[in-house]
C-alpha cells in the first residue's frame, strides 16, 4: 500500500506540533524520520497510526481517507522506545497476542510466532517471561509482536534508544535485513544520523514540526538542502563559518582569504555560510592546496575508535573527527587543515548552493 | 583529597555465593580521574557502592589515604556524590542548592558565597543563581547536582553514578566538556561509573573495564584502544569492536584459515609458550586496503554500509567474519577486497588474554 500525508498539521493548545506536512510513503520502502528530540517525529507517527487526529489535513491509505479511522480498525504494528510487553505473558504469548485477536487458527499462530521469533533470534527464549529477558531481548520480543501480523503499516519510534551501544550496534545492522522483503510501509524515527545511514532507504528530515527535506538517505546526507539539515542530519553537526565571496575569493575576516575552489566558482558575490564535515578536517597538513585554520581545544571526546576534538575556531564551535584515540587538553592550540574541495556553501537564506563532488561513483 | 586503595577487596552478597566482585587489589592516585566501565551486571555499581559506603564488602578493605573506611558510614566518609537523576531542592534557589552542602557543615557565609560563585561560573550557572530550581530544564538541574557534588573542597573523593543519563544526547558533549574541565581545574579524586564508552574515555585518565565482577584492564584510553588486555575489552571499546579470529602460530606468522599474517616475533613466541586457544585480534579501523600492486589478504565482501564519513565492510577472511573500516573514498572491487594487517596492529590472544 501507500500512505499519504496531505497537508497534515497539528496544534495543541496554541502550540504548533506539526505544520503542513506532505509526504508519500510507498510499500516495500524503508522510511526514516530524522530529527532532534521534539522535532515532531512522535506526533507525526501518532497521526499516521490514528492515535491523534490532525488539526488540518488528511491521511490516505491506498487513496482511501483514513483520517477519522480509529487505531483499532487500522492494520498497524508499533514499536516504542520503552520495551513494551505484557509482563504476565511469556515471550511466545506476547508475540501470539495480535494473531489471537485476529482469530487465526492455532497451527497458523504457532507457525508464524516461531518464524518471526527465529528471524529476530529469540526462538530459544519463547518460554521466558519478559522480566527474565535482557533489555535487548525484550525489545526483540516487542518487535516480533509488531511484525508478526504482517500489518500494512509498521511504525518504530526510536526502538534502540534505550539499549546500550553494543546491543544497538548489533541490532541496527540486523534491522535492515529484517525489513528487507516485507510488503509493507515501514517508518522508523530516530535522532541518530548514523542509524539512518545504516538503515538506508529514504529519509524525511523534520525540524520544529516542519518537513525540511525528503529524499534517498545517503543523498540527503551528502546534499543537505539547508543549514538546518546540515546540523540535524550529521553527528557531530557540520562545522559552519560565515564568509564573503568576492573577486573569485572567499574571505573570513582575519582568519581566511583564499581562492574559490572549482565547485564554488559560479557563486555570485555576497555573504555565504561555509560548511565542512568533522571527518574532512585534519590535524596534519593536507597538501599545498589545503587551507589551515587556527583553533583552540575545548575538549576531546573519545568514542572508542574515534576522537571528536571540539575546538573554538573564529568564535564558532567546531569539531574534528580523528580516527583512533588522541589526547589533547582544553586550552591547547590546535590547527585544522582541510581541502577546499570538501566545502559546502549555503546562501543568505541558508539554502545549499554548492556541495563537494562525491568521490565514489 | 585522598588516594583510594582497595586491599584484597571482594564481595559476595550471600556468604558462599557467587562473587559480585572478585577479590581485587588497586591503588587510585590522589587527584586522578577514574571511570568504571562495563555492561549491566558487571559489578561497577557494587564497587562504587562499596567506596561510598552503601555496601560493606564481605572481604578486604577500602583505604582513603592511611585511613581504613571499610566500615565507616557514608555521611562520615567525606565524599561528594552525583547520581543519575538530579537531587536538588525544587523550592530553593540555585544559589541555596549549591550552598547547601557547605552550610550544612557550618561554613562561614563569606566563604560559601565565594565558593558557590566559583562553582557556578565553572558550570555556566552564574546567570541562574537567583532562580528557583523548579522550572529549570533537566540538564540545568543535573548541572546543579554536579555543582553540589563538587562544591566542597575538603572531600576525599567525588563519586559519579551515570550522571549524564537524563541529558539530551545533543547536549551531552557540553557536560562532558565541563566534567573534563573540572577535573583539570580542581585537583579532585574522581570516580565515575558508566556503561557508555564515550563518557568513560572522555572523562577519565584511567578506565577500569569490568565484566562479571572483575576488572579486566585498568588503562588509559589509548591503552584500551591500542592494546586491549582481554578480548572483551577489545570488543567493548570501539564501534564496531575488535575483530578476533582463531589462529595457530608458526614462526612469526599467525595462520588464520590458511592465510599467513605476520605478527611481532616476541608476541608469537609468547603465544606459542602459552598455548591454549589462540586468537588474532585487530581493530576494524587499523586494517587497511592494500595499495596498487601490494600483496594483501583477500576479504570476501558480504556487505558494505555507507555511513557517510566512512564505509563499514563486513566480510570473510576464510571462514572468519571480519569488519573493515574504510574511508568514504575507498573503492571496493566486485571480486572482494585486498587488505593488509599492519604488524604493529595485529595482536595475539591466548585464552582471551593478550600475550607478551
Amino acid at each position: 500500500m501507500s500512505l499519504v500525508l496531505e497537508g497534515v498539521s497539528r496544534t495543541v493548545g496554541g502550540e504548533v506540533h506539526l505544520e503542513d506536512i506532505n509526504l508519500t510513503f510507498e510499500r516495500g520502502e524503508f522510511n526514516v524520520l530524522m530529527g532532534l528530540t521534539r522535532a515532531g517525529k512522535t506526533t507525526l507517527m501518532r497521526v499516521m497510526a490514528g492515535l491523534e487526529p490532525p488539526s488540518k489535513g488528511r491521511v490516505l491509505e491506498d487513496n482511501v481517507d483514513v483520517t477519522a479511522t480509529p487505531v483499532q480498525k487500522r492494520s498497524l504494528g508499533m514499536v516504542y522506545q520503552q520495551f513494551i510487553n505484557y509482563p504476565a505473558m511469556s515471550c511466545y504469548d506476547n508475540i501470539a497476542s495480535p494473531l489471537r485477536l485476529a482469530k487465526l487458527s492455532k497451527a497458523e499462530i504457532d507457525r508464524r510466532v516461531r518464524a518471526e521469533a527465529e528471524r529476530l533470534g529469540i526462538d530459544h527464549l519463547l518460554d521466558r517471561m519478559p522480566l527474565e529477558m535482557s533489555g535487548g531481548q525484550q525489545q526483540r520480543c516487542a518487535m516480533a509482536r509488531a511484525l508478526v501480523r504482517d500489518a500494512k503499516l509498521i511504525l518504530l519510534d526510536e526502538p534502540l534508544v534505550n539499549l546500550d551501544y553494543k546491543l544497538r550496534e548489533g541490532l541496527r545492522a540486523e534491522l535492515r535485513e529484517l525489513f528487507k522483503d516485507r510488503d509493507t510501509v515501514i517508518v522508523y524515527a530516530t535522532t541518530e544520523p548514523e542509524e539512518a545511514l545504516v538503515l538506508g532507504g529514504k529519509t524525511a528530515v523534520l525540524h520544529e514540526g516542519r518537513l525540511v527535506q525528503h529524499g534517498l538517505t545517503a543523498e540527503t546526507y551528502r546534499n543537505p538542502a539547508t543549514v538546518t539539515v546540515s546540523q540535524v542530519f550529521s553527528d557531530p553537526p557540520m562545522n559552519l563559518i560565515e564568509a564573503d565571496v568576492r573577486d573569485g575569493r572567499m574571505v573570513v575576516g582575519g582568519l581566511l582569504d583564499e581562492p574559490l575552489p572549482a565547485h564554488m566558482s559560479d557563486l555570485a558575490p555576497g555573504s555565504y555560510t561555509l560548511g565542512v564535515r568533522p571527518h574532512h578536517l585534519f590535524a596534519n597538513s593536507v597538501g599545498a592546496h589545503g587551507i589551515d585554520l587556527a583553533g583552540t581545544v575545548e575538549v576531546a571526546e573519545i568514542a572508542g575508535s574515534v576522537t571528536y576534538i571540539h575546538l573554538e575556531v573564529g568564535g564558532h564551535d567546531w569539531v574534528v573527527l580523528e580516527r583512533g584515540v588522541h589526547m589533547v587538553h582544553p586550552g591547547e592550540r590546535f590547527n585544522v587543515h582541510f581541502d577546499p574541495a570538501r566545502l559546502y556553501a549555503f546562501d543568505h537564506e541558508e539554502r545549499l548552493v554548492a556541495s563537494p563532488a562525491t568521490e565514489r561513483g | 583529597m585522598a588516594r583510594i586503595e582497595l586491599r584484597n577487596l571482594g564481595h559476595q552478597y550471600a556468604p558462599g555465593g557467587d562473587y559480585a566482585l572478585q577479590p581485587m587489589q588497586h591503588v587510585w592516585e590522589d587527584g586522578g580521574a577514574y571511570a568504571l566501565l562495563g555492561p549491566s551486571g558487571c559489578g561497577k555499581t557494587t564497587l562504587l557502592n562499596i567506596i561510598s559506603g552503601l555496601v560493606a564488602p564481605s572481604e578486604g578493605q577500602v583505604m582513603f589515604d592511611e585511613t581504613d573506611v571499610t566500615h565507616t558510614r557514608t555521611e562520615d566518609r567525606n565524599i561528594g556524590q552525583v547520581f543519575q537523576f538530579p537531587v536538588i531542592y525544587d523550592t530553593m534557589s540555585v544559589f541555596d542548592n549549591l550552598a547547601f552542602p557547605l552550610r550544612n557543615r557550618r561554613m562561614d557565609e563569606a566563604y560559601v558565597s565565594q565558593r558557590v560563585q566559583h562553582i557556578a561560573t565553572m558550570l555556566g550557572l552564574e546567570g541562574a543563581l537567583n532562580r528557583r530550581a523548579k522550572n529549570l530544564t533537566a540538564d540545568a538541574k543535573q548541572k546543579i547536582s554536579l555543582g553540589r557534588g563538587l562544591v566542597r573542597e575538603d572531600v576525599s573523593a567525588v563519586l559519579f553514578d551515570e550522571p549524564l543519563t537524563v541529558i539530551d544526547p545533543h547536549l551531552k558533549w557540553q557536560l562532558r566538556r565541563k566534567l573534563r574541565e573540572i577535573h583539570e581545574q580542581l585537583a579532585l579524586t574522581l570516580v565515575y561509573v558508566t556503561h557508555d564508552q564515550t563518557e568513560a574515555l572522555t572523562f577519565a585518565d584511567k578506565v577500569a573495564v569490568m565484566l562479571a565482577g572483575q576488572v579486566l584492564q585498568l588503562g588509559t584510553p589509548q591503552e584500551l584502544f591500542e592494546r586491549p588486555a582481554h578480548t572483551f575489552v577489545g570488543y567493548f571499546i570501539g564501534s564496531p569492536g575488535m575483530n578476533f579470529m582463531e589462529c595457530t602460530v608458526d614462526g612469526s606468522q599467525a595462520i588464520v584459515d590458511g592465510e599467513h599474517i605476520t605478527v611481532d616475533p616476541a608476541m608469537a613466541e609468547a603465544a606459542r609458550q602459552h598455548g591454549g586457544s589462540l586468537q588474532l585480534g585487530i581493530r576494524p579501523g587499523l586494517i587497511r586496503a592494500a595499495g596498487e600492486g601490494e600483496s594483501g589478504h583477500r576479504v570476501q565482501v558480504h556487505s558494505v554500509e555507507d555511513l557517510g564519513d566512512y564505509q563499514l565492510v563486513t566480510g570473510y577472511l576464510g571462514n572468519h567474519r571480519v569488519h573493515v573500516r574504510l574511508d568514504e573514498s575507498e573503492k571496493i572491487g566486485s571480486d572482494g577486497l585486498q587488505v593488509v594487517f599492519p604488524t604493529e596492529n595485529a595482536l595475539l590472544y591466548a585464552d582471551d588474554r593478550l600475550v607478551g
